[in-house]
């Protein structure tokens, strides 16, 4: 059984439809990705999953109906989600900030965990009471993407942590995603507009346009496919 | 003008015709107190249409109306008690006396978003009675002005008076000023909201920002807004004085703009028909609170509040949603048949 | 100098009944960018039921924290019920709830207690205690310390308690607060809870000094909204700042300006909400921007 089943999943935002029946699984353990363009519905599928936006379909968590519940709830279920522009807590420090990823833990925030972060992400150690706004863009996707781990999640939703970073930071923290993956078996929901990391990183993919799929396959396929190549990998 | 559109306006007008015709007979089945407490229905009547002209149409939310009524009324009220000016010509110096307040305040007012509007207009009605007392020297201080049996006060407030060949009480006398000034005003204010002065306060309302890049003058007419809606309080709150017989610090406090602000909700901000509702609801709200829920003082504010919490959760559109709902079909069954 | 000095305590007294209102309409505005206009008459309101525990017998400090108790409960129960229906509407319609609100409660407590004014017992006796040879009362030093060991206790709590940093994210950013499972909606109505609790201590600071009526805290909501402009509403810190020093201000004006005296005390904090408004729109202490267009 798969970790994460979309079965003909619909999502609007107001009277727009943005995804018109979506299917899509998530193997516990696997990296899958989402492609598309821009305004495809890559970011509303990740929506979905967390509940940030009106949806129907069957989505199943590890065989559990997420049916209407909301972020809170499926946070609570075991369900991090990195959104789009990193969504830190700008006038929170650092710690602040990690320690809220460590929210829905009874008690005290566990320091193992808290310990781990500082292992993976060294340079935290030195700017604990750092005001996350003024962090620069790749430490800021760090520090979201550690505030996610610390939520100890089933599975990770990971929303364009490309975007807007210089190729070096993009490079460290898809190996620090692919470290955990292969580690740790954190299992992985890839939205990128950038194919190339993309499909290094993950074992599968789906291809979106206009809220549908239109393609899928693992990674090797989807690279030598003539349409992928031609609209996401610029040969 | 499309058929359906002159449809509307001849019904508009032809209700307005009726009201008027109501009005005109109506006290004759009134008692003389019910007179002046209809007289009242009118003051606020008035002061409504001014309020949904600022807040209705342009989105400038204002909290302290009472205190533009209080500079009508007083400005009446020295002119005619210290002073003893022939009461009637108070009435349109008062508006405009009011209306430059307006204009005064719509400037720094530019400068305020909603929030922060209301919360000056809310400072400077809290504020006023303060100053009220302090200038006493102007406005009788605490004792406020005392209008009763002046010269040149119409009716001195007990006497008949003579008008047009009739003999009224002063109650009907009262009456019939407020009303008449009440469908004058109306009808000005229906004509203004009705043309392009309309159409640029509610494009105000609805985006400041698509309204300055249509290179509407904003800072105009929210100015303009304010000293329009700032001359109906004024006039009002004259028309208040002269009812009232005296004023002083206190017959103008903040609970009045309050309760101008939900009769404005009650009625529909952003439209005129349901203004009399408003003004209905205003002025008879206490009197059924004490009858029907209790006799205790401050019973008819918990029903007052209750009330606009309700309406604003539930009727955002006021009583002119309610009366557009009923009325459209209506209006479009007429235009079918014509 | 002596007269100057007792001014300044006293101005801090008022003060710090201005501070912990301001406080509670910053903690309100800070979570939902709506002025609760309706807080002085929740002080107001829970300041009666204070007294009619007292009447019952009750020992002073065991109504005082009884109070601030149901004071906690009823401002959770107000945003659930009340304000909770038109979360998401325009910041206008919000307000005008408010005034609602505001009203309702202020009929109520005519309905209930009548609207004579009463005597409100201090915490503290009345009595002058000597300092350098300068008299001031000791109540003055009481309010001054409720009311800045209020403040301090709340900032503890929120800096570092694991719900004052849920209510403090929830706050600055409800999206990825829900994200990271804080149920947002919950922490709203903390919010009001805290904002009633330090609106009953205002109110009951107070009341020994204006007598208790149902219009008691009109002026002192005034004064509150004064300070917390001042200060910056996103500000805690201004909140408590401004509060602070429209009282000293105010106090030291209304004695050394023999114009403006004790009447024009009000139309000053007008004046300062103008001035403030008009020439630094976000107050001394605060960060956010207001439009202009």
């Amino acid at each position: 059984m798969p970790l994460l089943q979309l079965a003909d999943v619909e999502a609007r935002y107001g009277a727009t439809r943005a995804l018109h029946g979506i299917s899509l699984t998530v193997g516990e353990g696997e990296i899958v990705a989402v492609l598309g363009a821009n305004g495809a519905g890559k970011t509303t599928t990740l929506r979905a999953v967390s509940g940030t936006v009106r949806r129907s379909g069957e989505i199943t968590l590890a065989g559990r109906k997420l049916g209407r519940r909301g972020p809170e709830v499926v946070a609570r279920m075991g369900i991090a989600h990195v959104p789009e522009g990193r969504g830190t807590f700008a006038g929170l420090t650092v710690r602040e900030n990690l320690k809220l990823g460590a929210y829905t833990h009874r008690g005290r925030t566990p320091k193992v965990d808290y310990d781990r972060m500082l292992e993976l992400f060294p340079w935290m150690a030195r700017r604990e009471g750092q005001q996350a706004g003024t962090l620069s863009g790749g430490e800021q996707q760090m520090l979201a993407l550690a505030r996610a781990l610390m939520q100890r999640p089933r599975l990770l939703l990971l929303d364009e942590p490309s975007l807007g970073l210089a190729p070096t930071i993009v490079a460290e923290i898809f190996r620090i995603v692919r470290a955990l993956n292969e580690e740790d078996g954190l299992s992985v929901l890839l939205v990128e507009q950038n194919a190339v990391i993309a499909l290094e990183t993950a074992a599968r993919a789906y291809v979106l346009e206009v809220g549908r799929v239109v393609l899928t396959g693992t990674s090797d396929d989807l690279r030598r496919d003539e349409s992928v190549r031609r609209s996401y990998l610029g040969y | 003008m499309t058929r359906q559109r002159s449809t509307v306006l001849g019904v508009e007008l032809a209700l307005f015709a009726a009201a008027v015709g109501v009005l005109a007979i109506l006290p004759h089945w009134l008692s003389d107190f019910r007179a002046s407490e209809v007289a009242y229905v009118g003051v606020y009547f008035i002061a409504i249409i001014g309020l949904n002209i600022l807040t209705g149409y342009t989105g400038q939310i204002s909290l302290g109306h009472g205190a533009f009524m209080a500079i009508g009324g007083y400005t009446t009220a020295i002119l005619v008690g210290h002073h003893s000016m022939r009461d009637l010509w108070t009435i349109p110096l008062a508006g405009l006396v009011a209306g430059a307040a307006g204009l005064l305040f719509g400037v720094p007012a530019l400068r305020l978003s909603g929030l922060y509007l209301a919360l000056a207009t809310f400072a400077i009605a809290v504020s006023l009675p303060a100053v009220l007392k302090k200038f006493d020297h102007f406005t009788g201080g605490t004792q406020g002005i005392q209008l009763f049996g002046r010269p040149n006060y119409t009716g001195k407030g007990y006497q008949n008076v003579h008008v047009l060949g009739q003999t009224l009480t002063f109650n009907n006398w009262l009456y019939y000023l407020t009303w008449t000034i009440a469908a004058v005003l109306f009808l000005v204010a229906w004509a203004l909201l009705g043309g392009r002065a309309g159409r640029t306060f509610r494009a105000i309302r609805d985006s400041e920002i698509a309204a300055t890049s249509s290179g509407v003058n904003l800072p105009m007419y929210k100015t303009l807004a304010f000293g329009i809606s700032a001359f109906y309080a004024g006039v009002a709150g004259s028309l208040f004085a002269l009812a009232t017989t005296f004023v002083n610090p206190d017959t103008f406090p903040i609970v009045l703009s309050l309760y101008l602000l939900i009769g404005a909700v009650v009625s529909g901000l952003g439209s005129l028909w349901g203004i009399a509702l408003g003004a209905l609801f205003i002025q008879y709200l206490p009197f059924l609170s004490s009858k029907y829920i209790s006799k205790a003082p401050g019973a008819p504010s918990v029903a007052y509040g209750v009330i606009l919490v309700l309406v604003v959760v539930l009727l955002p559109l006021g009583a002119a949603g309610l009366l557009k709902r009923i009325g459209v079909p209506l209006t479009n069954r007429l235009f079918k048949r014509s | 100098m002596a007269q100057f000095l007792q001014q300044v305590v006293s101005g801090l007294a008022t003060g710090g009944v201005y501070a912990s209102l301001a406080l509670a309409l910053v903690l309100i505005y800070r979570s939902t960018r709506v002025i609760n206009f309706a807080q002085g008459e929740m002080g107001m309101f829970t300041t009666f039921i204070a007294l009619w525990l007292i009447d019952a017998g009750w020992p002073y400090w065991g109504a005082f924290f009884a109070t601030l108790g149901m004071a906690f409960v009823g401002g959770v129960l107000l945003e659930r019920v009340v304000i909770r229906p038109v979360e998401r509407a325009p910041v206008v319609t919000v307000v005008i709830v408010t005034i609602g609100l505001l009203i309702a409660l202020n009929g109520a407590a005519f309905w209930i207690w009548g609207g004579e004014t009463r005597s409100f017992p201090s915490a503290f006796s009345t009595r002058a205690i000597h300092v350098g040879g300068v008299a001031f009362s000791i109540q003055d030093f009481g309010v001054i310390g409720v009311s800045l060991g209020a403040v301090l206790l709340l900032y503890l709590f929120f800096r570092f308690t694991k719900l004052g940093l849920a209510l403090r994210a929830a706050a600055l950013n409800p999206e990825a607060s829900r994200l990271v499972g804080v149920r947002v909606s919950w922490m709203l109505a903390l919010g009001w809870g805290f904002a009633a609790v330090l609106g009953a201590l205002s109110g009951m600071m107070v009341a020994p000094l204006v007598f208790l009526d149902p219009n008691m805290m009109r002026a002192v909501l005034l004064y509150a909204l004064s300070a917390a402009i001042l200060g910056g509403l996103d500000s805690p810190l201004g909140a408590v700042v401004g509060g602070l020093s429209l009282g000293v201000g105010l106090n030291l004006v209304s004695t050394y300006v023999g114009f403006v005296g004790d009447e024009l005390k009000l139309p000053v904090a007008f004046v300062v909400i103008l001035a403030v408004l008009l020439v630094r729109p976000v107050g001394l202490f605060g960060r956010t921007t207001v439009r202009r267009v």
